[in-house]
């Protein structure tokens, strides 16, 4: 361990108007797996850009086992023994898992060739894929194994992992870990980005921590605890929601025997499911992504009409209804994609306040928009959920993701449903805002609003729901009430052992 | 009835279908790398002009070809610049890219009009030429005619086969992505809009040089448009391009010889009839089986963060 396998020497990366990366120093050792730590826009992508030779350092220096390391694009780097595993974006979901590893390697064998070592090597970790099948019909845990199983056919010396964890059920991520251990064993370093802290306590040797483009720290997880991690990452101890003790109501909401076909080849159907939602509850619906969230969510919100019978709001049929005669019932939705589903990423704020808001806050009348008012509830939003912007002329686009999400959020809110559906409401944001949004449905909540949390944050769910549920391959698992679950069960639930679920529950 | 030689016409859908091919082929790789070129029409029609007056001039049709796809290459890569550096609108910039084409060989043909130009000589393939029926059909054209089905099965042989091929069809599926493996989305996109243009070209030289052969104003007429069609039709796979300009181009004749013939049918409906029936076919062909645009297609790559 006298000599490192990476040393990193004061990199530092400005673009137009930030500096993504301010003199950044490190070592990874051979054999280490180091941590990568840092909130969203910390400057952790672009680090590991650097490396991977995708973006290249205004200042600093690299070696890589001692000698001088500047690769000038990735198959440089690829060659110097250096893999990533991408968060997304890397593959092709219309090719076949063996052409996808093939473009992801300097010299591919013939595809047969190929095939049986992308058998061999995944057997061998643990990782069983079948190399003819296509990208776009696989999960997204057997996503993540292609792009694994790309790295590991060029034998590399460090492996880098961007948020890998993200997708996965929680025993997928056992599986991964056990992968991990095994390439550590094997002489392998392991760069592991993530924000995940008791993963990076359980996985990581060392780990670095990133704050606003500079290096904080340099520490061992084990010996620092999570809350000493996060303080360090956000630089501020920042509120954690309130509990709340709220009896539920009547109920609000009611999906019984919704089925739908997928709306397309690479879509999720929905099938049979059903659920209850009260007045001043919060359920949260869990699930790897790909399972049947972005259908449920567009069922619920009227962008695709359910079959006759199946939603109920406040015992009325609404299952047949548009969108727009859902909102005028109170069943208001934000969906995950910010800037082109919930929000038209070249309209100003005030634009896209009017487009969900228009009926419910009156600002359309006999067909014209009243642009005061429309202003003054764009306004009303940005300045209740401190969306931080110019005004609320902006353009959404110009928006960064999460002040866009509190103000995709807050646009909702304020129009006091009786039912709000949100898909991913903290995707993507920084700690404080995230922190912001649940307050912020918790709040609606205790006022006696139903919400409908759909999420792939275990620990956000767990955190403001009364019930769980998850779904999987389009089922929806029975709601469980939140206390007195185990990480276990919700595997199990995410997994879709639902039938062993309820005989084990009525036992 | 009676007039229609079944042999001949036979014959003439392969001539009548080599430009549309032509031009199809080359789009098709284009739109496989993801850009969408709407300028087939004026790549065509300077292909066609650039072709015609080379060749009158130098007397050489093969001179004329080359040139031809010389100058439709070098006009398409003014909207490679665009699109792919500058990032302008692919659809907008395609639209006047064949408003470009169409008057520029307007003003570049004005004194080679009522002109006759020198034209291909039929290849003579011996023994096979003499062959009854299939002689005449198959064996006995120019040599473009058999270069453009070379240029397919080439064109299916890199795509399904090669590595270039690959990265090309990655970069069209999603440009994100190759971009993160370290290829290079724009130069192989311009390279591939190279090749569409260089193939549009030949096809325009085809039709002024060998089809016609002279040269009038606005003379492709709509192929570069049916080249783009049959594209999209085809699911871009380069096979079923080849069946869809084919069938074109024999619904083509088949009309003009019924026409000739003075059937009973009234003229604008044979006039009408290769597109329609173009069109039907090609959509039952699509309508089953896997197809797709390629995922990136038309859309424009930011390389930033």
């Amino acid at each position: 361990m006298d000599e490192p396998l990476l040393s990193l020497r004061g990199l530092t990366k400005a673009y137009p108007g930030v500096v993504a990366n301010d003199d950044v120093s490190f070592d990874i050792g051979h054999g280490e797996i180091h941590a990568l730590l840092g909130e969203n826009g910390a400057g952790k992508s672009t680090l590991v850009k650097m490396i991977y030779g995708l973006v290249q350092p205004d200042a600093g220096e690299m070696a890589l086992r001692g000698a001088p390391f500047a690769p000038a694009e990735p198959s440089a780097a690829r060659r110097a023994g250096v893999a990533m595993v991408f968060q997304h974006f890397s593959l092709f979901d219309a090719l076949p898992v063996a052409e996808n590893v093939a473009l992801g390697m300097e010299t591919p064998p013939k595809t047969r060739d190929l095939a049986r070592q992308i058998r061999d090597v995944s057997e061998e970790y643990g990782l069983p894929l079948d190399p003819y099948r296509t990208v776009g019909t696989l999960s997204a845990g057997e996503r993540q194994r292609v792009e694994i199983v790309r790295c590991l056919l060029q034998e590399p010396q460090l492996l880098i992992m961007d948020e890998p964890t993200s997708v996965l059920t929680p025993q997928e991520v056992e599986i991964l870990f056990a992968t991990l251990r095994k390439l550590k064993s094997e002489g392998r370093s392991i760069l592991y980005i993530s924000h995940k802290l008791d993963e990076i306590r359980a996985l990581c040797d060392t780990a670095t921590i990133l704050r606003l483009g500079k290096r904080v720290a340099t520490c061992t997880p084990t010996e620092t605890s999570a809350r000493e991690l996060a303080e360090m990452m956000v630089g501020s101890s920042f509120a954690a929601p309130e509990p709340r003790g709220t009896a539920p109501g009547e109920v609000a909401l009611e999906v019984a025997g919704l089925s739908l076909s997928a709306p397309g080849a690479f879509g999720t159907p929905l099938r049979d499911v059903g659920f209850e939602l009260s007045r001043g509850e919060v359920l949260g619906i869990g699930g790897v992504a790909g399972n049947g969230q972005d259908e449920l969510l567009s069922a619920l919100s009227g962008e695709r009409l359910a079959p006759r019978g199946t939603i109920f709001l406040m015992g009325q049929d609404v299952s047949r209804r548009r969108p727009v005669a859902r909102r005028d019932a109170g069943l208001l939705s934000a969906p995950e994609e910010r800037l082109g589903h919930a929000a038209a990423p070249d309209m100003s704020l005030t634009e896209n306040g009017v487009l969900t808001a228009a009926r419910r806050e009156r600002i359309v009348r006999r067909g014209f928009i009243d642009w005061a008012r429309a202003k003054g509830f764009a306004e009303k939003v940005i300045e209740r959920f401190d969306v931080r912007t110019p005004g609320p002329g902006t353009a959404a686009r110009a928006l960064s993701g999460g002040n866009l999400q509190k103000f995709v959020i807050g646009r909702e809110i304020l129009q006091r449903p009786e039912v709000l559906v949100v898909n991913q409401p903290t995707w993507g944001v920084d700690a404080a805002a995230a922190a912001a949004i649940r307050q912020a449905l918790l709040d609606l909540a205790a006022e006696g609003a139903a919400i409908l949390v759909i999420s792939q944050d275990l620990d956000e769910l767990m955190q403001i729901s009364d019930r769980f549920a998850a779904l999987n391959e389009g089922r929806l698992s029975p709601a469980r009430p939140v206390a007195g679950l185990t990480m276990e069960r919700i595997g199990l639930m995410m997994g879709g052992a639902h039938d062993m679920e309820v005989a084990h529950g009525t036992a | 009835m009676e007039s229609i030689n079944p042999i001949l016409l036979i014959a003439s859908i392969m001539v009548s279908a080599t430009p549309i091919l032509l031009a199809a082929i080359g789009e098709t790789v284009v739109e496989r790398s993801g850009v969408l070129n709407l300028g087939v029409e004026g790549m065509m029609i300077t292909g066609a002009v650039v072709g015609f007056a080379v060749a009158v001039n130098s007397g050489s049709p093969g001179a004329g070809f080359a040139a031809a796809a010389l100058a439709s290459a070098v006009l398409s890569l003014s909207f490679g610049v665009l699109t792919q550096l500058l990032l302008s609108n692919q659809v907008a910039t395609g639209l006047g890219l064949t408003l470009v084409g169409l008057g520029l060989s307007a003003l570049i043909g004005k004194p080679y009009e009522g002109m006759k130009s020198p034209t291909l000589p039929k290849l003579d393939l011996g023994p096979l030429s003499d062959l009854p029926i299939l002689g005449r059909i198959l064996f006995s054209h120019d040599i473009m005619v058999y270069l453009s089905i070379a240029l397919v099965a080439a064109v299916w042989a890199v795509l399904k086969f090669t590595r270039a091929g690959l990265i090309l069809r990655a970069v069209g599926e999603n440009h994100d992505a190759a971009h993160a493996l370290g290829y290079k989305v724009v130069r192989i996109r311009l390279m591939a809009i190279f090749f569409g243009g260089a193939c549009a070209g030949l096809g325009g030289a085809y039709l002024s040089l060998v089809r016609v052969p002279q040269w009038t104003e606005g003379m492709t007429a709509g192929a570069g448009w049916i080249a783009l069609a049959i594209v999209v039709f085809a699911s871009w796979r380069p096979w079923r391009v080849l069946i869809g300009a084919y069938l074109f181009g024999g619904v083509t004749v088949l009309q003009l010889n019924l026409q000739a013939a003075g059937a009973d049918v009234p003229v604008a409906i044979l006039s009408a009839s290769p597109y329609l029936v173009t069109i039907l076919v090609l959509v039952i062909i699509s309508a089953r089986g896997v197809h797709g645009a390629p995922g990136s297609l038309g859309r424009p790559f930011h390389p930033g963060l």
